[in-house]
């Protein structure tokens, strides 16, 4: 078990079962960044899915919330620990983005405006597992926390739901993402506590 | 100050996650910035008391000399300054947002090397300024660093500035202009990060020269 900490008892236990190992329940919506938020007008934003063979595929806004979107109800894992719990969206999915996209890639690369990236393999983005999302908790996606959109990837911890989302790069080959290549786990399982390279 | 046998040394800005373990097996972590540069197996953490906070309280009230603590570390690969790292270097701090900023001092000032560093601290009155004596008296060893309190609510009798939140005149005054190209640190609370880092791209720096930690409560 580790060590005992004398004198320590915690607090009392909510939402067990629910939160991965390591966790914590918050209520709080806390804000991490590498660094200043960008601001981007949604008259200038562009999304756009890259294949393998330099094939693009580019939705601008006014595209992006022409597609059926979904209202998905999610529960997120920060890799600092804290979990927040029936998290409320809206966004379209990547099954109905990447459905005419034609690609023998298995990994993808997923870029944001101000430079971040981070890597995952393809069939994590597919099968209802992620959304490009641009509406949190009944109002508009706020900067702060990724807007106009972000990638939304909630089975891995939050830092793959890369934030004021640009594009996506198919590769055939894993390319590691920014947090990745400073020592963060490749894949980033919450329920198997997959932190840190090595993990 | 943790003795921690086989500390494989750490980059100042770095942090280590503290690990607590109740006797049922219940366990919590926190991260926490380091303080000061590698002194060995020496690890020093300053932590903020919060008084909701489940491990801050037992880590500042009831951690005693001798008491184990399990920890792993140092995590952190881009919030970091290298004293081999040239340019002048902006650090702003809101309240306990210090920390790790300390640790880059203090390894400028251990390096014993002249980079020029300025450092726009900001806190809500003068009694809730951490390393005060360090700061207000600075050792020579800091000679070139150059430091601006802000304070935010109340600030001691006589002085220039009057308490109000940190502006452009702050950074106009206490900061570098953009052209100097700094490297930027910023680190605090998310609004306080918000705001300042809001404010030296619109002052002109480059967005890719700066670079934030955001912490304080968690709201659990």
């Amino acid at each position: 078990m580790g060590i005992v900490s004398p004198g320590f008892h915690g607090r009392s236990r909510a939402g067990d079962g629910r939160l991965p190992p390591g966790q914590y329940l918050t209520e709080d919506f806390p804000v991490l960044s590498a660094g200043p938020t960008p601001r981007i007008a949604p008259a200038d934003w562009e999304f756009t899915v890259t294949t393998e063979n330099g094939q693009a595929h580019r939705w601008s806004w006014r595209q992006l919330l022409a597609l059926p979107a979904q209202t998905p109800t999610v529960d997120i894992h920060c890799v600092t620990r804290w979990s927040k719990l029936d998290t409320t969206w809206q966004g379209v999915s990547l099954d109905t983005l990447l459905a005419e996209v034609e690609t023998a890639a298995d990994f993808a690369l997923v870029h944001s405006y101000g430079g971040y990236t981070t890597n995952l393999p393809l069939e994590d983005l597919l099968d209802g597992q992620a959304w490009i999302a641009y509406r949190y908790d009944g109002d508009d996606l706020p900067a702060e926390h990724g807007g106009p959109a972000r990638l939304l990837v909630p089975h891995l911890y939050l830092w793959k739901s890369a934030k004021w989302v640009r594009g996506i790069r198919l590769l055939v080959q894993d390319e590691p993402g920014f947090w990745e290549t400073l020592g963060y786990h490749d894949y980033g399982d919450p329920w198997r506590e997959q932190r840190y390279q090595g993990d | 100050m943790l003795e921690v046998p086989g500390w494989p040394g750490h980059l100042p800005g770095q942090h280590l996650d503290v690990r607590l373990t109740a006797e049922d097996g219940y366990r919590t972590a926190r991260s926490y910035s380091l303080a000061a540069p590698t002194d060995g197996a020496r690890v020093e953490l300053t932590v903020q008391r919060l008084p909701d906070g489940e491990v801050s309280p037992y880590l500042t009230g009831v951690l005693a000399v001798g008491d184990p603590v399990e920890l792993r570390g140092p995590v952190g690969g881009w919030f970091v300054w290298r004293p081999t790292d040239s340019g002048p270097v902006l650090l702003v701090a809101g309240g306990a947002g210090i920390v790790p900023l300390m640790a880059m001092v203090r390894a400028r000032r251990t390096a014993g090397i002249g980079t020029p560093f300025r450092l726009i601290y900001s806190v809500r009155t003068p009694d809730e300024v951490y390393y005060a004596d360090e700061l207000r008296r600075p050792p020579t060893g800091d000679a070139g660093l150059d430091i601006t309190f802000v304070y935010t609510r109340v600030a001691p009798d006589g002085w220039p500035r009057p308490p109000g939140r940190l502006d452009v005149a702050d950074f106009d005054s206490g900061g570098w202009p953009a052209e100097s190209d700094p490297s930027c640190f910023v680190c605090g609370p998310t609004g306080f990060v918000e705001t300042a880092a809001h404010i030296l791209v619109a002052l002109g720096h480059d967005p890719h020269r700066i670079r934030t930690e955001r912490f304080g409560p968690s709201g659990g």
